[in-house]
């Protein structure tokens, strides 16, 4: 010890590089775990918010996965919507089915005499139920006559009672449900006749101004055609310009400007592709607004450049010793890329339009130019029938005044992060099943 | 599976989607209406095409969200299945628009008024209920306002105290609608300029003629700087009149964080009140009727904002609201007689009707029935 002491001193006061690092290590090992907790916290914050942002979504809407339904004894009566007799469908669709359901509501509670309180207990049923009569009976006309037992769904403002929405303890003009509503309710509860179930409207129907009566499938339907309409386009555009630009163009000025400017067409706001739909697509080629054509028509625009970017990445990373040996046996340029490169970066090419495809699938902003934030009942039929998305059927449900539409809206956004998540691990599944690494 | 065969599974689910798109009609001819507009019209205007839809064999109508503006200007951009037929409005359609219209060809308009809209001031049941006028409400919230001098300075007010001492000693927050909602116009016109009205200068000053001399010097005793003249001229080509400074007066909302401007969604200001109980809100009298167990209006001018009140006209900050159907696309898109027709009945705008459910505040009876026979009619529009 004193021996290394005195060597210490004889080298001039000089420390060794050894003591050096010595002396610093715990400094330097406390700040690699500084860095590493600053990695964890910020993992982990994002955790919280994914979490919290899912909680939220979920503890709001998964109630709208189920619907309260009334079961109602409904005489199909003769005289009152054929009184003629003759089965006249013309006359049948006309018919007054609201009379039957208030007619079946009256005879379940016939202590109720007031015209005030009639209205009150015609509002335990939705709307929905006359429809759901005629279509019945437009189907088999010879209900006519019987009486049925039907579960019919229940107004929202019931819904969202049973669902416990509404708090029965604040006085009775702050509720939407009335006092004598829930007495009516409490008797249906207790005699079995109202009952929570699965809620098929919801993903059948299309938009509706009664939240128990609209669904998810009008959008659902109308993202479809959009995307089928944006995939047919933007694939084989997207795939083609990658191979053109990546492997038969000359390096040159021009390609150089033309490859900026797909860099800088990517980060451009999607909005402004709305603009462009709006004015070249709709104002200037005449097509119709709402349709999903023109959406697809706007969402190529804005992933073609995602698209493009992915496929130059695939194919760059095919080595070249791929071409070359292709090449060496004979083949031409264009069969070495049909036949041996383009399989090889077909993976990479379709995760990059998945990716895409989920970009277009969660867009709203480029679709409020041309139309597509709208009402719309119809489910559509093809790509020129008005449609609205699934983003843009959240956006017109949050903003509905009814109270029961904040869990479908809440569910709608479920189902539209269901879709993106599928898309997405699709995607991952290709990358991980396809790509070869060298 | 190989490549090869991804790719062809591609290609053939691209040939079958192909064949789904070509195969639907081409939309040469619509068959269905196509209606633009108002998003405070849009709540009701949905309800009537819903039950035309089910009830009628015509296929349900089209409703975009464009707010009133837009939809004139979409409305105006011609005739012809490219262009709507009909367009909704939560105000009278302008002189400018009608000869916007004309030019284009849009020759016969009818106009339908379905109904009136009351614009709520509301805060959290949490707090007591606030009983304003629309003084109050100007004074409060105006960008600038009459100073001790009678030159207009930044308004000095922070708490409702200030503004009136029988009111809580609370800070001023008002949550309201963005500068483009039809909403917010209606607030500025009937709230900020009602209670400006009641300042006496600038009472003088709205009545005073185009370019005169007494309403230079008014602007100056209010300290206006000219500039807002020439400007005016630079603008529309002649000399303002009283009620266009007025207006720039008025209608200017402070921008010191008194007031919020909290998007269009009312949905969203109702639950930011339920959250901050000091807070008042601005919105649309439907979305207080819906939510009446969270928030409560606050009296104006005495009276509170009620069904009743606002159909008698008794509330103050109320509006009519509309819709505009072009007469050449009648005969020529299916359903559209019936559509104004299922509108203008009794069952849809009555009373009692699935209208007035949803918050819509009807017409007088007389008055009912002269926009109904105007529907039936199809009278054209002719403003004087």
């Amino acid at each position: 010890m004193s021996k290394a002491n005195n060597m210490n001193t004889a080298s001039g006061n000089k420390p060794r590089t050894i003591d050096i690092v010595r002396a610093g290590l715990a400094k330097r090992k406390a700040s690699e775990r500084r860095f590493k907790l600053y990695g964890k916290i910020a993992i982990g914050l994002g955790l919280l918010f994914l979490l919290l942002l899912f909680g939220s979504i979920a503890g709001n809407g998964y109630t709208a996965f189920v619907q309260t339904y009334v079961k109602l004894d409904v005489h199909i009566d003769a005289d009152r919507i054929d009184p003629a007799g003759n089965r006249d469908p013309k006359e049948l669709s006309r018919a007054d089915y609201g009379g039957l359901v208030k007619a079946s509501l009256r005879e379940m509670f016939p202590e109720v005499n007031s015209r005030r309180e009639k209205r009150q207990l015609y509002r335990l049923a939705s709307t929905g139920a006359s429809y759901q009569i005629r279509e019945m009976v437009l189907a088999d006309p010879d209900l006519i006559g019987q009486k049925l037992s039907l579960w019919v769904p229940a107004d929202d403002e019931i819904d969202m009672l049973m669902k416990g929405h509404i708090d029965r303890k604040s006085a009775e003009d702050d509720r939407r449900v009335k006092d004598n509503q829930i007495a009516w309710v409490d008797r249906l509860v207790s005699e079995e006749r109202i009952e929570k179930r699965f809620n098929t409207i919801f993903f059948t129907a299309g938009d509706s101004r009664d939240p128990e009566l609209s669904g998810i499938w009008g959008a659902a339907a109308g993202s479809f055609f959009t995307l089928i309409v944006t995939l047919l386009l933007s694939f084989p555009i997207g795939v083609a310009a990658a191979v053109y630009l990546e492997e038969f163009a000359p390096r040159n000025k021009f390609t150089d400007i033309i490859e900026v400017n797909i860099n800088n067409l990517a980060a451009v706001p999607s909005i402004v592709f709305g603009l462009l739909g709006l004015a070249v697509f709709i104002n200037f080629f005449g097509m119709p607004r709402s349709a999903p054509i023109v959406g697809g028509l706007v969402l190529t625009l804005m992933t073609l450049p995602t698209i493009i970017i992915a496929s130059r990445a695939a194919l760059k990373s095919v080595p070249p010793s791929i071409r070359e040996a292709a090449l060496g046996i004979g083949a031409s340029p264009m069969q070495a890329m049909i036949y041996h490169v383009l399989p090889l970066a077909m993976p990479g090419m379709l995760t990059g339009t998945i990716i895409g495809m989920a970009q277009a699938l969660g867009e709203s902003a480029p679709l409020l130019m041309i139309g597509m934030v709208a009402f719309i009942v119809d489910i559509p039929q093809g790509a020129f029938d008005p449609s609205t998305v699934l983003p843009v059927q959240i956006y017109l449900w949050a903003d509905s005044p009814e109270r029961a539409f904040v869990e479908r809206t809440s569910a709608a956004i479920m189902v539209l992060l269901a879709f993106l998540i599928t898309m997405n691990a699709l995607a991952v599944m290709l990358r991980k099943r396809f790509e070869r690494r060298w | 599976m190989s490549t090869r065969q991804i790719l062809a599974s591609i290609g053939l689910a691209g040939a079958l989607s192909a064949a789904v798109i070509t195969g639907a009609h081409a939309a040469s001819a619509r068959d269905h209406i196509s209606i633009v507009g108002s998003s405070t019209v849009y709540p009701f205007a949905t309800v009537v095409v819903e039950q035309f839809g089910k009830t009628t064999s015509f296929k349900t109508p089209k409703v975009e969200s464009t707010g009133s503006g837009g939809g004139l200007k979409l409305f105006c951009a011609g005739v012809g299945v490219q262009h709507p037929d009909i367009t909704n409005a939560s105000r009278r359609i302008k002189s400018s628009e009608v000869a916007k219209c004309d030019k284009n060809g849009v020759k016969d308009i009818i106009e339908i008024k379905i109904g009136y809209d009351g614009i709520a001031v509301a805060n959290s049941k949490k707090a007591g209920q606030f009983k304003l006028s629309r003084k109050d409400i100007y004074l409060a919230l105006a960008h600038k306002i009459q100073g001790p001098d009678g030159k207009l300075m930044d308004n000095p007010h922070k708490t409702w105290k200030d503004v009136n001492a029988s009111l809580p000693d609370s800070k001023i927050e008002v949550l309201g609608p963005p500068p483009t909602s039809g909403t917010r116009d209606a607030f500025n016109e009937l709230a900020m300029g009602g209670g400006a009205k009641k300042i006496d200068d600038l009472k003088k000053l709205r009545k005073m003629k185009r370019g005169s001399q007494e309403l230079k010097d008014m602007m100056a005793k209010l300290g206006v700087p000219m500039s807002v003249w020439t400007a005016y001229e630079k603008k529309k080509g002649k000399a303002p009149k009283g009620k266009d400074i007025f207006k720039q007066v008025a209608y200017a909302i402070r921008e010191d964080g008194a007031f919020i401007e909290a998007g269009e969604n009312d949905n969203l200001i109702v639950q930011k009140l339920d959250a901050n109980p000091n807070a008042l809100g601005v919105f649309g009298f439907s979305f207080l009727d819906q939510n009446l167990d969270k928030v409560q209006g606050s009296i104006i001018d005495g009276v509170e904002a009620t069904f009743e009140t606002i159909a008698d006209n008794s509330y103050p900050i109320s509006r009519p609201l509309y819709f505009y159907a072009k007469k050449a696309h009648v005969g020529v898109i299916p359903g559209m007689k019936e559509y104004l027709m299922e509108f203008t009945s009794d069952k849809a705008w009555g009373d009692e009707g699935y209208l007035s459910e949803r918050g819509l505040i009807p017409m007088p009876k007389a008055e009912r029935a002269k926009f109904a026979s105007a529907a039936k009619n199809l009278t054209p529009l002719s403003l004087k």
